[in-house]
């Protein structure tokens, strides 16, 4: 049961001492809450969220018996992770279209959080689906606010409407009926980024909302934000009566538990994430993958799906074949580089990776250079030494190495790595039944 | 209250919070489930599960050596202990130097640069601002823009131009100029970038080769960041042997507890908090006065 990761160990340890008796004693059920809570606040989601949260699971594992099969601790965190999921809601939502177009996106949230960047990336995914969006700069606050905005269209393409410092509202109002003059379906309006106190720009927000009747108000929080999380939507919320939630900056390492903290509180879906920093970085937003990364758990599935997505069924077999003769050469392992390259950055790979968070895999362990090193010294050496780099000496590496731009230590090491997989190989062979990629 | 005055409104927010939550659990009796009570409330400012154990076993021997009683009695010792968790720093700085800011998206670097700009002009230092951020659209542009408010130089090039070469410009602009402080501003970056990590290696690398005077690196944080501030120390940490950090946007939350879990793993001080939109909205920090605005 690797997928359930350190919590799960951590759990154990509370049950070590269990006797026969096939039930859950009190005591023991509120140590297990304890490491539950911590888990949970370490992951940053709201104290207050937290309590609620671990009655809940305390009450469902106060009759559970302890079968057989599992260790209690497997058993709660079963729990956890059931409750996680139901609470964090199971489909993502999507956008809303207005009977009526242009269709109106109002993007709000805290200074920093991402929102010009996000306004970008939804523009170009409704792109991708057909749509003519066009950008409004609202944000008259920050110094170059709206030049940044414009860069951010010039870069997807798409039309940035303004009217320099105007009223956010009226800008609004003239910006929606120039779109509609133009024939673009979609507008989305960015607003200035503000400190959630700040009671003045949240009337401007007030007045945005009802100068144009927003199809969608979305807020926008950073998912490293910590046990603020439930104030900045409540206070939103209430405000605004917001009908969904993106989620930025998911690419980094947090374990975005103000996901939960949201969702909790406002009940509204979290409908998008950001995953980077170009402009296609944004993917529709998976709850029961949420709880797993709060957990620590990983995320597999995702990685499955990558995995699934990017290498084809046959090229796995074509691979499996050559695993099981024996006959793999530096031209497949070339091959499984780019497949790894297919899959979308390393650091996102591991991320997805259940205790990768725990054991500090990061990005810095796994080097994407590397990768470019390693293919470009393959791709220096000659067919036949690819086939059999086993006839490589000193003199053909030092060619290999000025070929590369490496050094022939570099060229060493790879060839040393090469032969490591071969052997990893072997051994999967040996071991009885079928052989599976390693994703 | 003096310079203080902002910051006291600023962290109005904290203080109710934290404090009403002990005097909520503080019936009395200091027990075992009144210290896991407080370490909870602690957590819940992020603070951090390790720090504020430390504090909460710190507590819990000061209360049991002087026999607390009261509410406030209590209070002084949870301040003591908090206070003693932050590390000392009073060091004025050191002329000329050479500040390298950094920090993750969003948390509001180049307007802590702008800030910062802004006060040391008022203290009669000369500043040049280097627009290291050549990656965010506009970035140069809001620094610019900052330049002109706080009146100081600022060296730039178009967006997508090496951040190396702007940072080698700007050092030979500041020791032509014999300037006092020289602050570069770099792109935010995720910290487990590798590709954008190495960039920042290699303005350190410049700036250790061409600078001969002080050199800082300050990290920005934002205030409502929660634990992940952590790993965001440690990987700058890595590349940049961090000197400092900068704590923003304090007026936008109620927390900024985060900086205690930063003290207690890493011990690196906090220089200034950014306490609001306005041009003079920074303040260097006090150990002190902050426990005491949040307790």
């Amino acid at each position: 049961m690797a997928l359930f990761g350190s919590l799960g160990e951590k759990l154990n340890h509370v049950f070590s001492k269990i006797t026969k008796r096939g039930t859950l004693t009190e005591l023991e059920i509120k140590n297990a809450m304890r490491e539950i809570k911590l888990v949970l606040l370490e992951a940053d989601v709201n104290y207050l969220v937290v309590k609620d949260f671990v009655n809940k699971v305390s009450e469902k594992a106060m009759g559970e018996r302890v079968m057989k099969s599992l260790t209690p601790g497997q058993q709660i965190v079963k729990i956890v992770n059931e409750e996680l999921c139901e609470l964090m809601g199971s489909t993502n939502a999507k956008l809303a279209v207005a009977s009526k177009p242009p269709t109106v996106i109002m993007m709000c949230g805290l200074q920093g959080a991402g929102k010009t960047t996000m306004c970008g990336k939804l523009a170009k995914l409704l792109k991708k689906q057909g749509k003519k969006p066009m950008l409004v700069a609202c944000d008259i606050y920050r110094p170059a606010a709206i030049s940044q905005l414009k860069t951010v269209g010039k870069s997807v393409d798409v039309e940035v409407y303004d009217e320099g410092t105007n009223k956010p509202h009226k800008t609004a109002v003239n910006a929606i009926k120039y779109a509609d003059k133009k024939g673009y379906d979609t507008v989305i309006i960015d607003t200035a980024g503000r400190l959630q106190i700040n009671e003045e720009l949240m009337d401007e927000l007030l007045d945005i909302k009802k100068a144009v009747n927003p199809t969608e108000i979305l807020l926008t929080v950073d998912s490293m934000i910590g046990q603020e999380s439930v104030n900045v939507a409540t206070t939103f919320n209430e405000k605004l009566d917001i009908s969904g939630v993106i989620l930025t900056k998911l690419d980094g390492d947090t374990r975005g538990g103000a996901a939960l903290s949201i969702k909790a509180v406002t009940g509204k879906p979290i409908k998008f994430c950001g995953v980077g920093e170009k402009m296609d970085d944004i993917e529709p937003f998976h709850p029961d993958r949420m709880a797993s990364r709060i957990l620590d758990m990983g995320d597999v599935l995702s990685l499955i799906e990558k995995a699934q997505q990017n290498i084809t069924e046959e090229e796995a077999k074509k691979l499996e074949k050559k695993f099981r003769e024996n006959d793999f050469t530096l031209d497949d392992y070339l091959v499984q580089f780019e497949n790894l390259k297919k899959m979308g950055s390393i650091s996102d790979i591991l991320s997805m990776i259940p205790g990768a968070n725990k054991l500090k895999l990061n990005a810095n362990a796994v080097d994407e250079n590397q990768l470019a090193k390693n293919k470009s010294i393959i791709l220096s050496m000659t067919k036949k030494e690819r086939q059999n780099p086993d006839i490589l000496k000193g003199s053909h590496k030092r060619r290999i190495a000025s070929g590369s731009g490496t050094s022939i230590q570099d060229v060493n090491i790879l060839l040393k790595q090469f032969n490591q997989s071969k052997e990893m190989m072997k051994q999967f062979k040996n071991k009885k039944g079928g052989f599976r990629m390693p994703f | 209250m003096g310079i203080f005055s902002k910051f006291f409104g600023a962290l109005k927010k904290t203080k109710d919070a934290i404090s009403k939550k002990i005097s909520q659990i503080f019936v009395g009796e200091l027990d075992d489930d009144f210290f896991e009570e407080l370490e909870f409330v602690l957590i819940s400012s992020d603070i951090g599960a390790d720090a504020s154990a430390e504090i909460v076993e710190n507590v819990r021997k000061l209360a049991k050596k002087e026999k607390i009683k009261t509410e406030e009695g209590f209070k002084e010792i949870l301040r003591q202990a908090m206070v003693d968790l932050l590390p000392e720093d009073n060091d004025e700085m050191e002329l000329p130097t050479l500040i390298t800011v950094v920090g993750v998206n969003g948390v509001g670097k180049t307007t802590a640069i702008g800030k910062l700009a802004y006060r040391l002009k008022k203290e009669k230092k000369s500043v040049l601002m280097v627009a290291g951020d050549t990656f965010r659209a506009a970035a140069s542009e809001q620094l610019t823009e900052w330049s002109k408010r706080a009146g100081t130089r600022i060296v730039k090039y178009n967006e997508g131009v090496d951040p190396g070469a702007v940072v080698y410009d700007g050092i030979k602009s500041a020791i032509a100029k014999k300037e006092d402080v020289v602050l570069v501003d770099t792109a935010g970056r995720l910290h487990n970038k590798v590709g954008l990590m190495e960039e920042l290696k290699k303005i350190s690398k410049i700036v250790s080769k061409e600078w001969n005077g002080n050199t800082e690196n300050y990290l920005v944080i934002d205030a409502t960041t929660g634990q992940n501030a952590l790993t965001q120390v440690e990987m700058f940490n890595e590349i940049l042997p961090l000197s400092g950090i900068i704590l923003t946007k304090l007026d936008g939350s109620s927390k900024g507890g985060v900086v205690f879990a930063i003290a207690q793993k890493f011990g690196i001080p906090i220089k200034y908090v950014g306490v609001g939109e306005g041009v003079d909205d920074i303040e260097p920090f006090n150990a002190r006065d902050f426990v005491e605005n949040i307790i």
